[in-house]
């Protein structure tokens, strides 16, 4: 049974790994979309004005309220749609169609950046209002006080909750396999289909996704440690 | 916009609901019971009791839910012994297995929520209750219990959010919930954004009844107490 993980033509052992890079791939250009569109939002949610309020609110409600495999539906079978019309627009005409990874990118990026708004807002909200002011007094503009003196406070204080949401985008990403794009999930799959093993080849995706995991959370825990020098643990 | 298309499908994807809403409702009771447990064992002091609900734990929190049900409904169905059993009765329906992984999946997650409410329970109130002769049933079920419902429920509505949407990854193994009919409607009829509102909307709309009943129950439940 193991010759069947091997590496070469006769064994999954190479397409499994493939398809691991592939999960961290479209794992990791996810979450930075997500966290793209969560820093826009997050700031959305966070000005004085009403619509954009609004705007970011109905962002996040529907996205955190629909369940992703939907999400997903949604942009696997309207995704090229959408941006056909937009390059009509701009005078493009012909067919265009997305990748599997553009739109599995997309839709776990939108779902994960839901995510991402409500952490990025909850570590902007945690600046001490003293910095603002302090900023201020000095003579800063409204960019070289949000770069210089926000930014890396957010990003020290929104570390812990950007690694929650990398596990839950890590895991969504699996949904992305209903596209036809070859990540763990569809790896295993084929392979299972092919060789009548599916509880071997199911069993070595559950220890895939595990090393990911347990990786990254040692990652994440080793940035915390070096983002948080010289500063005391409320908690502590 | 195809409104009338909208209107048509809106009809065909409640059908759905009814299914949706019994794969939500059994797994969190069975899930709900089974966390309990688990949580009861992660905290203990003895290390067989405690392993084995962190590892489980562990292994459903890391892994993706997709294949926790392919891993049930697929990889267990690989073996002659179990395909010639009585489990194979239960096995080989998807129903069974969906909401078998789905309760499998919510007592792990919850089981976190409960222990974390548990943790949060005054020692002082403990060893009042201690000192006032309880045993430790009664510590558990007069003191402990009340206390970690009332602090675990906020993150519990959260997971019961989860829940329903989770329920969609079941119309994978073919069952026609609100998923699965709108996926159906869509490859029919390309008309996803028209679908997706209408589906959506469905979820949306339970999600707020959960979330508005889990806020009813809080406030229940925080009578008397200083916020």
């Amino acid at each position: 049974m193991m010759e069947l993980l091997t590496f070469g033509d006769t064994g999954w052992g190479d397409e499994l790994l493939l398809s691991m890079v592939m999960t961290i791939l479209v794992s990791t250009s996810s979450l930075a979309f997500g966290l793209l569109i969560g820093t826009i939002f997050a700031s959305f949610k966070l000005s004085n004005s009403y619509i954009l309020k609004t705007i970011a609110e109905f962002y996040t409600t529907v996205v955190r309220g629909v369940p992703e495999l939907l999400v997903i539906y949604l942009l696997f079978f309207g995704g090229s749609g959408a941006v056909m019309y937009v390059a009509k627009i701009f005078g493009h005409m012909g067919y265009i169609e997305l990748s599997p990874f553009t739109i599995g990118t997309i839709a776990v990026g939108a779902i994960s950046g839901a995510y991402s708004t409500e952490v990025i807002r909850g570590a902007i909200l945690a600046v001490p209002k003293g910095q603002f002011e302090a900023a201020r007094t000095l003579g800063m503009k409204k960019y070289a006080l949000s770069f210089t003196i926000i930014f890396p406070q957010v990003a020290r204080l929104a570390l812990p909750g950007i690694g929650n949401v990398w596990q839950v985008t890590l895991k969504d990403t699996a949904l992305i396999s209903v596209t036809g794009l070859v990540e763990i999930m569809r790896q295993s799959k084929i392979a299972a289909g092919s060789t009548h093993e599916p509880f071997l080849f199911y069993t070595v995706a559950i220890i895939l996704y595990l090393f990911i995991t347990s990786i990254s959370y040692q990652f994440f825990n080793r940035a915390e440690t070096k983002f948080s020098k010289g500063f005391v643990r409320e908690d502590a | 916009m195809r409104f009338d298309l909208m209107y048509e499908s809106f009809f065909k994807i409640i059908q759905g609901i009814p299914l949706t809403l019994e794969v939500v409702f059994l797994s969190t009771i069975f899930g709900l019971f089974f966390a309990i447990i688990i949580a009861l064992m992660r905290v203990s002091e003895n290390k067989l009791l405690s392993n084995p609900a962190y590892y489980f734990i562990y292994v459903i929190r890391g892994t993706p839910l997709l294949l926790q049900l392919f891993f049930i409904y697929y990889g267990l169905a690989q073996f002659t012994f179990i395909r010639e059993s009585f489990l194979w009765f239960f096995l080989e329906d998807p129903l069974f297995c969906g909401i078998l992984t789905l309760t499998l999946s919510t007592a792990a997650y919850s089981a976190e929520i409960i222990r974390g409410g548990m943790q949060s329970v005054a020692p002082g109130l403990i060893e009042a209750a201690s000192s006032m002769g309880m045993s430790k049933m009664q510590r558990l079920r007069k003191i402990i219990l009340p206390i970690t419902i009332r602090q675990a429920l906020p993150a519990y509505g959260n997971e019961l959010i989860l829940m329903v949407k989770a329920t969609s990854l079941i119309s994978i193994v073919t069952l026609m919930e609100i998923t699965g009919i709108a996926r159906t409607i869509i490859s029919k009829t390309y008309a996803p954004v028209e679908i997706f509102i209408v589906a959506g909307s469905i979820y949306l709309l339970i999600n707020f009844l959960i979330t508005r009943l889990i806020k009813f129950s809080e406030n229940k439940l925080n009578h008397g107490t200083i916020q």
